[in-house]
């Protein structure tokens, strides 16, 4: 029996309440560590990296890294994966694009067909997950070659352009000093965040992860949930896309390839498992800030594409290594 | 024990593939009484509670409530009807906390339209749940805890102490005691006796015979999906509880 007795008295407890925090928040504060070291890394190496210029650009691409890593997030903590996240955001990017060009649709607009594009993509991968039972990762891969398919062939593998200055402000905007991205991107974060740790829905999403047939049980109506996981995660990777077209001012038909790799690795490195039933929304966007440093930090220090490559990798090696490392160590305590 | 059953199963056939898990199984369970459940590994006893929850739907044969026909089409439709269990592999979500677990489901949102927007109120699921596990006598650190930091005893009595809480008539416990020690068991068995004295009624699976003959108050056998015996268990020794389940006695006919 393992219980706290009384006689164990508070320096116990507060000893195992620390211990459980920790372990809640380890990975989080791992994350955040390394940050900080990377952080300061960079702006010893290269005189460039502290520029305001340079900030505004880290800033805008973890947006945009954010943003699609907390649509991951929610995804894995119901222990699926999304690897359709790049093919959608160009899809969704090139979709805004098209409207603004071709139908005379403002920014804002552009935004909203974007998302709703985002919508539908992430409602077939949540039927074929939830209702025809396809793994995620078969559901999300066959999504990620279709969607891929699709947006070349409204393009014509052209990228779209001509487009007006104004398509431009919601990634490279700013208000009152701050970049209209991280605005955004704080939004989203605020959102989500309190959805997932402070309804009943949130509370439900990590109930499925952790335990379906226990969810299933408990009268959770997990299809649904699901379904609607997918759909509101595919609703953020639009807004991602169309952000990302927003930025280069154009809607590039092979934009996001192996984005999927970045915001899988950005949402495990802040503590999310793909075991399901963990992950917070403070640790994905630790993680997706730590990912678009490693990304600029190479290009800083002229380290070749091939190499960010390696590095992202290794990384997902080790924070994957890492969550089953510590889930281990609990299972053998039950 | 005059009256119609509060739960019964009659004649349930529950086939998976070409395994037939129940070939006609019955189970009474009268108001106010400790029906043990007992059956060699694989009789089909976790399968019959899962029918009589909710989880499966019975190929044949009939479930009454308090005398009535009821289809129990999923597991929520049960516990609606005041039918709660304890699922031989427990159903907790490791990675909730205790408190998380005590009202999954149902759980308490906040007043006014911050509650109609589906927010929490987390406080009041922690205070029920620390007085819930208090009035029962289930010791926790803390209702903040995840489940996956807990030993499996504690665990278990969580699982248990979920049930109980919510049932209003039948409580179902599969193999309840079955990763618990000496003390543990004692508590939940005291937690029987606790629910049956408030009137309900309690289904307990158990491999423990003695343990059966001591808190229950009858005893039903199950073989190769079927009941095969009955016993009152104050009429009944351990030696025929044994001889039931491996096929050597039955009180039951068997068509
Ligand atoms: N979901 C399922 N799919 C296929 N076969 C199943 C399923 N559930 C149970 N069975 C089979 O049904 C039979 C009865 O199983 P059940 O779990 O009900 O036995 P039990 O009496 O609870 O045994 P134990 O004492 O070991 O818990 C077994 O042969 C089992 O393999
Ligand atoms: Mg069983």
């Amino acid at each position: 029996m393992a219980t706290v007795d009384q006689a164990v008295g508070w320096r116990g407890r507060l000893e195992e309440w620390l211990r459980e925090r920790i372990s809640v928040a380890v990975s989080e504060v791992t994350a955040a560590t390394a940050l900080a070291v990377l952080f300061i890394a960079l702006s010893l190496a290269s005189p460039y990296f502290l520029t305001a210029d340079n900030l505004f650009n880290i800033g805008s691409q973890t947006a945009v890294i954010a943003i699609i890593a907390v649509a991951q997030t929610m995804v894995i903590i119901t222990k699926g994966i999304d690897l359709s996240v790049g093919s959608v955001a160009a899809l969704a990017g090139v979709a805004g694009a098209m409207v603004v060009r071709d139908l005379g649709f403002s920014v804002w607009e552009a935004s909203a067909v974007a998302v709703a594009v985002g919508a539908a993509a992430g409602l077939v991968n949540g039927l074929l997950v939830s209702f025809a039972r396809l793994p995620p990762f078969i559901a999300t891969l066959g999504m990620m070659s279709a969607g891929r398919g699709l947006v070349f062939i409204v393009t014509g593998a052209v990228g779209v352009y001509s487009l007006p200055e104004s398509f431009q402000l919601l990634g490279n905007g700013v208000i009152a000093g701050v970049p209209f991205t991280i605005v955004v991107t704080a939004a989203v974060a605020l959102a989500v965040g309190g959805l997932l740790s402070q309804s009943r829905f949130g509370q439900h999403v990590y109930a499925m992860g952790s335990n379906l047939e226990a969810a299933r049980r408990s009268g959770i109506p997990v299809r649904r949930n699901l379904t609607a996981v997918y759909v509101l995660a595919g609703m953020l990777v639009g807004l991602g896309g169309v952000i990302a077209a927003s930025r280069v001012n154009s809607g590039q038909p092979n934009y996001g390839i192996g984005l999927e790799l970045d915001v899988i690795a950005a949402a495990v490195i802040g503590g999310a498992s793909l075991f399901g039933g963990q992950g917070r929304i403070v640790g994905t966007l630790i993680g997706a800030f730590l990912i678009a440093l490693v990304r600029n930090g190479s290009v800083l220090l002229g380290i070749n594409i091939h190499y960010q490559q390696l590095i992202v990798g290794l990384i997902i090696w080790a924070a994957v290594y890492f969550d089953q490392f510590r889930r281990r160590r609990l299972e053998s305590r039950g | 024990m005059s009256g119609e059953p509060v739960l019964e199963a009659r004649g349930i056939v529950k086939r998976f593939g070409h395994v037939a898990a129940l070939s006609g199984a019955h189970l009474t369970v009268h108001h106010g009484e400790v029906v043990a459940l007992i059956g060699d590994n694989g009789a089909g006893k976790s399968t019959l509670i899962k029918v009589l929850s909710g989880v499966h739907p019975p190929d044949e044969g009939e479930i009454r409530l308090g005398g009535r026909a009821v289809a129990f089409s999923s597991p929520v439709d049960a516990r609606r009807a005041g039918v709660e269990t304890v699922y031989q592999d427990l159903a907790v979500a490791d990675d909730l906390s205790v408190a998380a677990n005590l009202y999954l489901g149902r759980e308490i949102k906040r007043r006014g339209p911050l509650g109609r927007i589906g927010l929490l109120d987390k406080r009041a699921m922690r205070r029920g749940a620390a007085e819930a596990l208090e009035q029962l006598g289930v010791r926790i650190p803390r209702v903040t805890t995840p489940i996956s930091m807990l030993s499996g005893g504690q665990r278990q009595s969580v699982a248990v102490a979920r049930a109980v809480v919510w049932a209003t008539d039948v409580v179902i416990l599969d193999e309840p005691t079955a990763a618990l020690g000496v003390v543990q068991t004692r508590r939940v068995l005291e937690l029987v006796e606790r629910v049956r004295d408030a009137g309900m009624s309690v289904v307990l699976v158990s491999h423990n015979m003695p343990q059966v003959l001591e808190v229950a108050d009858r005893v039903e056998v199950m073989r190769l999906g079927r009941r095969t015996a009955r016993f009152a268990a104050a009429e009944a020794t351990t030696d025929d509880l044994v001889a039931a389940m491996t096929g050597a006695l039955t009180t039951e006919s068997l068509d």
